[in-house]
């Protein structure tokens, strides 16, 4: 399947993104903000993670206004998938395709190392062929996200929250938590199902080289997506 | 048409539990001044606002707040507009 990866002025994990989703069998396309449109025949868009506009003013308050989310936001209300990683998820809240917000980590410091998580819902395009914990990196320093309390509890009503920090025996603790996230909380899903946004990085986690390959399941999870869809037609 | 200086303060909502106001009070109080409590930090952004006159300048700058200087799911902010110079013209 055909993934745009969006590269912001300072995207810094597009270039993992396109190699994650070329590695796993996928056709990566680098779109740069500037365009107007996503690439014609794309089934998903990427928001990769670095530091869009410096962070300035706020993390992603900037790059929400690139030319190019105009159309993300008009491919993501008409059903296309979407995911926002790290500095995307952040960008993604402050579009208002999913909500809450992602705010200072609680100890103020910027984290960089492996958690693991604990997949809440598997039934997403993006989680279908997840199993157990997985072990992925987080890198970030505005990464505790929160939300009103209304909002939290529609979430976790709906199953929107996709992914959570865990220990090694699966309890989502507060030692386990990195960054202060309210009920540690590290990726949820809008409403639709088809926009996810997740702070720590899957691409950083796919060859046993890099210490990890569970981030390959998000990947693969799209390549099972497109199978059932083709499925479903035939 | 004049120019007016607007000074906008924006702040993590109170509900948010505010970690840099919380480390720098307590820095506070290492220092014995247990007098100071519950600093708040944020933003202090100044701008010029060319605008017929100070309500039209209020709502203009609250426009741009609510559309991007600030994220209303964890801040808050107000607004201030001086009166323009005498000549009608802000410093440049």
């Amino acid at each position: 399947m055909k993934i745009g990866v969006i590269t912001f002025p300072g995207s810094n994990c597009d270039a993992d993104a396109r190699y994650a989703a070329t590695v796993s069998g996928h056709q990566a396309v680098q779109v740069w903000h500037k365009d107007e449109a996503i690439p014609s025949g794309a089934e998903v868009i990427i928001l990769p993670g670095g530091f869009s506009y410096g962070d300035y003013l706020r993390t992603g308050a900037i790059a929400r206004f690139s030319p190019i989310m105009k159309d993300v936001i008009r491919f993501a209300n008409e059903g296309g998938l979407v995911i926002g990683i790290c500095n995307g998820f952040q960008i993604l809240c402050e579009s208002g395709l999913l909500p809450g917000a992602l705010i200072r980590n609680e100890n103020l410091q910027f984290v960089c190392k492996d958690v693991l998580l604990r997949v809440e819902n598997t039934n997403t395009p993006f989680t279908s062929a997840c199993h157990g914990l997985m072990r992925i990196p987080v890198a970030h320093g505005e990464g505790r996200y929160i939300a009103p309390p209304e909002v939290l509890e529609r979430l976790e009503a709906q199953h929107q929250v996709v992914f959570r920090y865990v220990n090694d025996v699966g309890e989502a603790t507060q030692d386990s938590n990195p960054n202060g996230s309210l009920n540690n909380i590290a990726g949820i899903i809008n409403e639709g199902g088809n926009v996810l946004g997740m702070m720590p990085h899957p691409e950083r986690a796919i060859e046993p080289v890099l210490g990890s390959s569970d981030g390959m399941v998000v990947f693969e999870s799209l390549s099972m997506h497109v199978q059932r869809a083709i499925e479903t037609i035939t | 048409m004049k120019y007016y200086l607007a000074h906008i303060t924006i702040t993590l909502r109170k509900a948010i539990l505010d970690v840099q106001g919380k480390t720098v009070e307590n820095a506070l109080h290492s220092l014995h001044m247990p007098a100071l409590s519950n600093v708040r930090i944020g933003k202090h952004i100044e701008l010029d606002v060319h605008a017929p006159d100070k309500e039209t300048a209020q709502d203009l700058v609250e426009d741009a707040c609510r559309k991007l200087l600030a994220n209303l799911v964890m801040e808050d902010f107000s607004v201030d507009i001086l009166e323009p110079r005498k000549n009608g013209q802000m410093k440049q």
